[in-house]
């Protein structure tokens, strides 16, 4: 019975994947390409224009890289998305608020602004840190070694307890930071006129990265890190202790994270419960965009992601003269996640993780 | 003609060459078992009969059809089915469950005759259901009655092994491929697994190619051995001629000059 | 087992025998503290407190906060887990005094907490810190008086919590029984009342309930009563009743299930006169998330394809309803009815199925739930972009649907809704098992347990994945085409990632595959937080702690319900462990024979 069916019909080789990604691919590149030379060529924006778009892509995926640090190294050691990361970032900008508006209310804010923002970086990451290790210890611990989707669907859970928790203390108001007078206005870099508050960004999140990676590379704590994400067994036998290196791990993932805060909210003053849910996502995209369990990739991906969104959406939407093309930027991050994900989900500098697990 | 033909058969991993030029095939209704050190490709090569790895280079011929570059649900389709080193079942499936699936290259019913309950989509249900609890009767009691209704996570690991075998039976294969197949098991399940080897060339017309690492099993059941070391074929023939070969006698407990590799 | 027993009798000399531990009940009773603050300052006790359960002492607040104590101080007196060869741990006063502690410190951390909020004003940063939250807490007695009755209270509802492991067991089910039952009569008198009145009832209403809320005692007696005597008397007969049917000859087994289904049937047709306009709307809301769950338990129960995105096939079938019956829809209006709209909203779900499918072919789990939360958040703002206004209205949304209409009958009103989103959700149950148990059904579980395996056993992945992604969308779309012709109109903001997470919870809840447990699901997390309004607001809270809960404690939501009744049997383990035990030394060295 087989042999006649076979006979007849010779199996097809066509795949029906890469068909797909062929076509996608090809369409996506064609509509790029043609519509940033439309957009360019219009000489809709300036070239001072275009530029600040870009450098405040660059601040933004700053702070996008910050938060997929945490991302990074949780799913390289624990293989799996902490969904709730975002959230672990907006508790940092949520409790820094108080503070800010507690030192605003003293006076201290811009008589001390320097003072003032390291006190608020502190809480930030004081905060975030305390929310990423209790998660850890209460959420995620119990599931080591179940299967991939449990501690998955876990993390959603704790994303959402989270945000309602904080809605349910702090109210569902929008908080805005007091302005602080000594940030506003340019600092001229280089030649180019760059706002205060970006610089500060992207000088902190520069600063703060290196001292990662140093962290990682350099110390023990950061060699047993890279140990466990190798082969927690492994590790464990090496005489590692593996619970303990994973709580840092999410330490200093929520440090990272309450940073994240402290700086974003220089670029956008205003926090409310839900303020976690979007740069949680994007910095996952970035994340997976660099090559995820990868340090250097979720700092490249976090600026890649920034600068896509930010010129993204008049460069290519614009050349076509959608409307509102604004509204669209956050389509263009999720059109990023996509696309590199069916093309290349490894990321581009690829990942760093030992073979999958069984 | 061979029912089955691998020429130049290659894969590589990295720098590592798990498949080397491996050239080798089996006949209709024979029992051909291959073996080798640990590492030495076996798996691998099974991975590359069934579609899950793509060779490098090489012919891979099942009935005088090339299959490299098909998908394994299109393999299977052929009429090579497969069993796992590290038992795969569906564990949350029932036993019943876990065999009816494999029957689903050999059926057609679609979404719209299962929500209708077309007499065609019945009649396909019921033969299904009893090639299943027929093919699962080959191991005797050992996975009937209130067996069928279990969890395949429940069952002890040598009947998972004989669930894994009645899986890749009931997808009515004309090659059969078992990897270790006794592995893990006691000496007397692992006499009752060689004779149902035997049993299944002979009753069912399979042809059989096996993994296999128990010499008991290997010389009680085969009509020949090919012998695989570094991905390559260094031996063929009946289960005492490859025994006496030095080349496998060394492959097996060392090459003095190579120690410390 | 004999000889398991023999081999551990020695042990028993050698280990002490499982104690209740100080630690644990210490660390129990700071949790349920902390428990207890987190509930007191997020404005649920206030919140809560204008539900009266029996009317003059009873209010559903404090009984939450105390409800910390009572569960906290339960867990600390649980003796410890039986273990084999161990003689069986037993609760006694030991159990009762780890209650007591955890009842004290729950009091103490809740006290500290009170100091606090009287000492500084915390209303700046906690909104719900109000005085009137203070005196509610020290019972308005004071803060002195007060805290002396939180710590007595605390307590007695700790020891209380660890008590109910002294009741022996056969009372313990009746007693436990009793009081939730009372509770939840005296939670669901915005319920209760109305289906009495229905029923023609009205004079039993003034029986049990205080005209301004609350069980009144006689209410609170009757209650108890009947649920006493009738956990008693009927306890466990459900199952003799199934077991004689059972045993039925075929032919008068199936007439008695006919008359059964036409008495379901008729209860049915009954139900929407009896409840009235709003029971009506909230049930009609429980079952069109029921619909929606049925599709989602395809992608994710059957299939194993965590889709996160969901809500965008439901935006499908809204907005495709809406552009294609109302004469408002702004590009396009063919002015269709309802039903010849229809095949085209589930071919669009079907299209938009393939769409998100496609991509995610190749893809981990993880990313899979990432990348369809994308494509719903995708979905959600190109329906709100002044983009695509000129298609769907942007935030304007499409307004003037008209009504469904059967025949003659126009369906107006949520009574009348209530029968087409019964009858489409029985549908939906009703394709879900049939799929179940058939070809495609089970390459779906085959690829939710082993993707590979699933494939080299023949099961064509692309094809699997497209089909349950179709599936669930088509699904979806109509519960989103009744949405739209419900509602009358539809807007973006209805649709948005958190309808995606209710439904997950849903299905999680109620256990994954089982058609059963998500109606059970539906109706209490979704119809039961629109019955109490006040529970609305802190019903996110709830669904994520329930996730996580779930995750932690009943993980095997994940396996359909039918299999979780299957037992272990214990001969095929015995087996397992004499093959560890005799298998390797038998077998030997393998490669002797070369």
């Amino acid at each position: 019975m087989t042999t006649a069916t076979v006979g007849k019909k010779r199996a097809s080789r066509l795949n029906f994947t890469n068909l797909f990604r062929w076509v996608v691919g090809s369409v996506a590149v064609v509509v790029i390409f043609y519509g940033s030379i439309k957009s360019v060529a219009s000489g809709r924006l300036s070239w001072a224009q275009w530029r600040d778009l870009m450098v405040f892509g660059v601040a933004q995926g700053s702070v996008y890289a910050l938060i997929a640090m945490g991302y990074t190294m949780v799913y390289g050691v624990l293989r799996f998305i902490n969904f709730a990361h975002g959230e672990v970032f907006m508790s940092g900008a949520m409790i820094g608020y108080f503070v800010a508006d507690a030192l605003n209310r003293a006076g201290i804010w811009n008589e001390q602004p320097v003072v003032s923002l390291l006190i608020v970086l502190l809480v930030s990451m004081t905060t975030a840190t305390s929310i990423a290790v209790i998660l850890e210890r209460v959420a995620y611990r119990p599931l080591r070694g179940a299967p991939r989707l449990i501690p998955l669907i876990t993390s959603i859970g704790a994303s959402f307890t989270l945000q309602y928790l904080f809605r349910g203390l702090f109210g569902a108001g929008t908080k805005a930071y007091p302005p602080m007078a000594a940030i506003q206005g340019k600092w001229i870099i280089f030649g180019i006129p760059i706002l205060k508050s970006q610089v500060i960004v992207i000088g902190s999140a520069i600063v703060v990265m290196a001292g990662l990676y140093l962290f990682v590379e350099k110390t023990k704590t950061g060699r047993s890190m890279r140990a466990v994400a190798e082969d927690p067994e492994t590790a464990a036998l090496m005489g590692i202790n593996v619970d303990g290196t994973i709580v840092k791990v999410f330490a200093v993932g929520g440090a990272m994270a309450g940073v994240a805060g402290a700086l974003w909210t220089l670029v956008f003053p205003t926090v409310n419960f839900f303020s976690g849910f979007l740069p949680g996502i994007k910095a996952f995209t970035a994340a997976v965009l660099g090559g995820i369990g990868n340090i250097f990739g979720a700092m490249l991906g976090g600026v890649s992601l920034g600068m896509f969104e930010s010129v993204g959406p008049s460069l290519v939407l614009g050349g076509y003269e959608v409307p509102a093309f604004n509204q669209l930027k956050d389509v263009v991050a999720f059109s990023a996640l996509v696309l590199v994900l069916i093309f290349r989900p490894t990321g581009i500098l690829g990942e760093r993780l030992a073979q999958e697990r069984g | 003609m061979p029912l089955f033909r691998t020429e130049g058969l290659t894969k590589s991993f990295g720098g590592l060459r798990a498949i080397d030029s491996l050239d080798m095939h089996v006949d209709e209704g024979e029992i051909v078992s291959v073996i080798g050190p640990n590492g030495a490709g076996k798996t691998t090569f099974f991975n590359l009969v069934t579609g899950l790895e793509k060779p490098d280079d090489g012919v891979i011929e099942f009935d005088g059809q090339p299959i490299v570059g098909l998908v394994p649900s299109q393999i299977i389709k052929l009429g090579i089915a497969r069993t796992f080193q590290n038992v795969r079942l569906f564990p949350n499936m029932t036993v019943r469950e876990n065999v009816m699936v494999s029957r689903h290259c050999r059926t057609r019913s679609g979404l719209i005759g299962a929500v209708l309950r077309t007499p065609a989509f019945r009649r396909e249900e019921e033969e299904t259901r009893r090639i299943a609890e027929d093919t699962l009767g080959f191991f005797g009691t050992r996975l009937v009655g209130y067996r069928l209704d279990q969890l395949a996570l429940v069952l002890s690991y040598a009947n998972r092994r004989r669930l894994e075998i009645a899986r890749a039976m009931a997808s009515s294969p004309r090659l059969l491929l078992l990897d270790e197949p006794t592995a893990g098991m006691n000496p007397r399940e692992t006499v009752e697994i060689t004779e149902l080897i035997g049993k299944m060339r002979d009753e069912k017309g399979f042809t059989i190619l096996l993994i296999e690492h128990d010499m008991r099993v290997v010389r009680g059941v085969s009509d020949r051995v090919v012998v695989i070391d570094y991905g390559r074929k260094i031996a063929e023939g009946t289960y005492e001629e490859v025994a006496q070969n030095e080349q496998v006698i060394e492959a097996y407990l060392g090459r003095p000059a190579e120690k410390g590799a | 087992m004999e000889r398991a027993a023999t081999a551990a009798e020695p042990l028993d000399d050698l280990l002490p025998a499982p104690v209740l531990s100080l630690q644990r009940a210490v660390r129990f009773g700071l949790i349920g503290g902390m428990a207890a603050v987190v509930v007191a300052a997020i404005g649920m006790v206030e919140t809560f407190e204008a539900r009266t359960l029996i009317d003059p002492f009873l209010a559903l607040g404090l009984t939450t906060l105390y409800l910390a104590s009572f569960t906290f101080g339960f867990v600390a007196g649980s003796p410890p887990p039986e273990r084999e060869g161990f003689a069986k741990p037993k609760a006694g006063l030991r159990s009762l005094a780890a209650g007591a502690i955890a009842g004290v410190l729950a009091g103490v951390v809740l006290s500290a907490f009170m100091l606090l909020a009287d000492a500084v004003n915390l209303r700046n940063i906690f909104v719900s810190v109000s005085p009137q939250l203070l005196e509610l807490l020290t019972f308005g007695k004071g803060l002195g008086t007060g805290i002396l009755l939180v710590l007595v209270v605390s307590t007695a509802v700790g020891v209380a919590g660890s008590a109910v492991h002294l009741i022996p067991a056969q009372v313990r089910r009746p007693i436990m029984y009793t009081v939730m039952w009372v509770l939840l009569v005296g939670l669901l008198q915005s319920v209760i009342e109305p289906v009495f009145r229905g029923l023609g009832l009205p004079s039993l209403i003034d029986v049990l309930y205080e005209e301004a809320g609350g069980l009144r005692l006689a209410g609170v007696v009757i209650v108890a009563a009947a649920v006493f005597l009738l956990s008693f008397f009927l306890g466990g007969k459900g199952r003799a009743l199934q077991g004689r049917l059972d045993a039925l000859p075929a032919q008068r087994r199936r007439s008695y299930i006919s008359i059964l289904l036409l008495v379901a049937a008729a209860i049915v047709y009954m139900i929407p006169r009896v409840v009235g306009p709003f029971l009506s709307e909230v049930l009609d809301l429980a079952g069109l998330y029921l619909l929606m769950a049925l599709g989602l338990n395809i992608v994710i129960g059957y299939a194993g394809l965590l889709d996160l995105g969901y809500v965008a096939f439901f935006a499908v079938g809204a907005y495709t309803t809406a552009i294609l019956t109302s004469p408002n829809s702004p590009r396009f209006t063919p002015e269709m009815t309802l039903w010849a709209s229809l095949p085209f909203v589930v071919l669009a779900a079907a299209l938009a199925g393939l769409l998100v499918g496609t991509p995610v072919l190749r893809m981990r789990g993880d990313y899979l739930a990432i990348v369809t939360l994308g494509f719903g958040e995708i979905a959600r703002i190109l329906l709100n972009s002044d983009a695509l206004k000129e298609t769907f209205g942007g935030a304007q949304g499409i307004i003037n649907i008209p009504n469904m209409v059967i025949g003659p009958l126009t369906v107006r009103g949520p009574e009348v809704f209530f029968y087409p989103i019964f009858i489409f959700a029985i549908l939906a149950g009703y394709v879900s098992l049939a799929i179940q148990n058939s070809r495609m059904g089970r390459a779906w579980m085959a690829m939710r347990e082993d993707e590979l395996v699933a494939e080299t056993m023949g099961v064509n992945i692309v094809a699997a994945k497209l089909s349950a992604f179709v599936v669930g969308a088509s699904l979806a779309s109509i519960g989103g085409a009744l949405f739209a012709v419900k509602v009358g109109s539809v807007f973006p903001s209805s649709f948005n990632i958190v309808v995606s997470i209710t439904i997950l919870v849903l299905i999680i809840v109620g256990g994954m595959g089982s058609v059963p447990g998500v109606t059970v699901g539906a109706l209490a997390l979704v119809a039961l937080p629109e019955l109490l309004r006040e529970f609305n607001e802190y019903k996110f809270l709830m669904y994520g702690i329930l996730l996580i809960f779930m995750m932690l404690k009943r993980p095997e939501g994940f396996i359909p319900s039918k299999r979780r009744a299957l037992e272990l049997h214990q001969d095929e383990v015995l087996q397992d462990a004499w093959l560890q035990i005799y298998g390797d030394e038998e077998t030997g060295p393998q490669e002797e024979g070369v």
